[in-house]
């Protein structure tokens, strides 16, 4: 591989839980290597710990939305999600999204996430009876892994109970980067920004303990209210960020356990060592989508390398995560590992907002299936196991497990 | 050893709160780091440390 080859971006893997045998080599040989996007724009891949972690804390650089010559990610006209207006409309730099990220940060506290514990205990026994009832073999992703992310985001929003089938269908179409046509990207976010607006009218007229009921409250940094727009956009944002990313690393986080089942049975001996298996799972997660796209408007150095102004960087986390040296045994999945200081959640000002909640969801995930099915299995063949492609966030098609 | 936080460069994720709560908690207004105790005994360096290296933000000083 050399500076002048370029690849594909996203890499092609076959394997389901195995990560694409180019991360090494552009790790220790090419540190800043040149890809292609779907939509057929040049970016550059960052792969070593050190210059994603760099990358991500900068402040100075943001995801580029509206610059001209930012590379488009998805191959629909419009570039995709981060080319869209929810992304625009919701201030991505400086003291106004300090401001914004404040607000909607104090909603995902480390405290309140243990005040939510128990609310998602009671889904994921719930999702659990139901999978009992109807007996295995099923499929754990359908089944627990992504009802119940979007269970605890409706909760958090304030939607009922019986339009949480329509938010999945959303969430999944506006993190489609090929697998939908443009049409029905378009529509689906269409449908979802009326749904939302309307919630939101609903929630102005009747105050609720959620999110969205205090945002209407709230003011942003200039002391205004913040418009429907922005509030639908919150609440369009959360969606996506907080649903198919969770849901699918229930399912991979589970299924890394159950390929080899000695781990399950050493977490399910000492299950204090939940915390660590969810943080380890995290970094180990080779499936773990595109990265964090960031706009370079200012040259700098890489790995000595140098990054004009103009690039858009790709920086993997899920490659860096797997750098030896930072990670002792990288390619091994350590239980116990701790400190583990990946960069799954990303780094910096733009650091996932809801790693708290998430980090609750995967943990409260993992104790309920210990605890209610400790003799949970794989129903295939770890190799049988498929990867979903086409969407921003990496998974798996189907987890068939028995118990 | 000594704690430090820089509530400017804090993003408020918590990871902090979630390893060594009885050091750091989160303001209930923004979410933002709060030192519960900047000289932390020797059964919490551990944590401690640990904290400062999974803060997303590198938000976290120690003198040792």
């Amino acid at each position: 591989m050399t500076e002048s080859e370029i690849l594909s971006y996203p890499i092609p893997s076959d394997l389901a839980l195995e990560p694409p045998a180019e991360w090494a080599e552009l790790r220790a040989k090419c540190p800043v290597a040149h890809v292609r996007f779907a939509s057929g724009d040049p970016a550059s891949l960052v792969t070593r710990y050190d210059d994603v972690r760099a990358v991500l804390s900068d402040p100075r650089f943001s995801r580029g939305t509206g610059k001209k010559d930012a590379a488009r990610v998805a191959d629909t006209d419009d570039g995709g999600l981060f080319n869209s207006e929810m992304a625009t409309v919701l201030p991505q730099e400086g003291e106004g999204h300090l401001t914004w990220r404040r607000l909607v940060g104090k909603w995902f506290t480390a405290k309140r996430m243990a005040a939510l514990r128990p609310g998602i205990t009671a889904m994921a026994d719930q999702l659990i009876d139901s999978m009992i009832e109807k007996g295995g073999p099923v499929d754990l992703k359908a089944a627990f892994g992504f009802p119940l992310p979007v269970w605890v985001i409706c909760d958090m929003l304030g939607v009922p109970d019986s339009d949480r089938d329509k938010f999945s269908y959303w969430s999944d179409c506006m993190l489609s980067m090929t697998r939908y046509t443009q049409d029905e990207m378009v529509a689906a976010m269409t449908e979802f920004g009326t749904y939302m607006a309307h919630h939101v009218e609903l929630k102005r007229a009747n105050r609720g303990d959620d999110l969205l009921s205090e945002l209407i409250d709230a003011t942003d940094a200039d002391g205004r209210p913040l418009s429907t727009a922005v509030l639908v956009a919150t609440g369009q944002g959360l969606l996506v960020a907080g649903h198919e990313t969770t849901a699918n690393m229930i399912t991979k986080m589970v299924a890394m356990l159950l390929a080899d089942r000695s781990r399950w049975e050493q977490v399910l001996a000492d299950p204090k060592l939940v915390r660590s298996t969810v943080e380890e799972a995290l970094r180990f997660d080779a499936n773990a989508g595109f990265g964090m796209v960031r706009y370079i408007d200012t040259e700098i150095e890489l790995s000595g390398v140098a990054v004009p102004s103009g690039t858009t960087v790709v920086c993997s986390m899920a490659a860096a995560n797997r750098d030896e040296s930072t990670f002792a045994g990288a390619d091994e999945l350590d239980l116990t590992r701790s400190p583990n200081p990946h960069l799954a959640f990303g780094a910096g000002a733009h650091s996932c907002l809801g790693q708290a909640l998430a980090r609750t969801e995967l943990q409260v995930a993992l104790e309920t299936l210990l605890r209610r099915l400790p003799t949970l299995d794989l129903a295939v063949g770890a190799e049988e196991l498929v990867r979903v492609d086409g969407l921003a966030v990496g998974g798996l098609s189907e987890l068939p497990v028995q118990w | 050893m000594k704690v430090i936080v820089e509530e400017d460069k804090c993003c408020g994720a918590g990871t902090c709160v979630l390893v060594a709560p009885d050091v750091f908690d989160q303001r209930d207004d923004d979410g933002i780091v709060m030192l519960l105790d900047e000289a932390p005994g020797p059964e919490l360096h551990d944590a401690v440390r640990e904290a400062v290296s999974v803060c997303p933000a590198a938000a976290i000083g120690l003198i040792e």
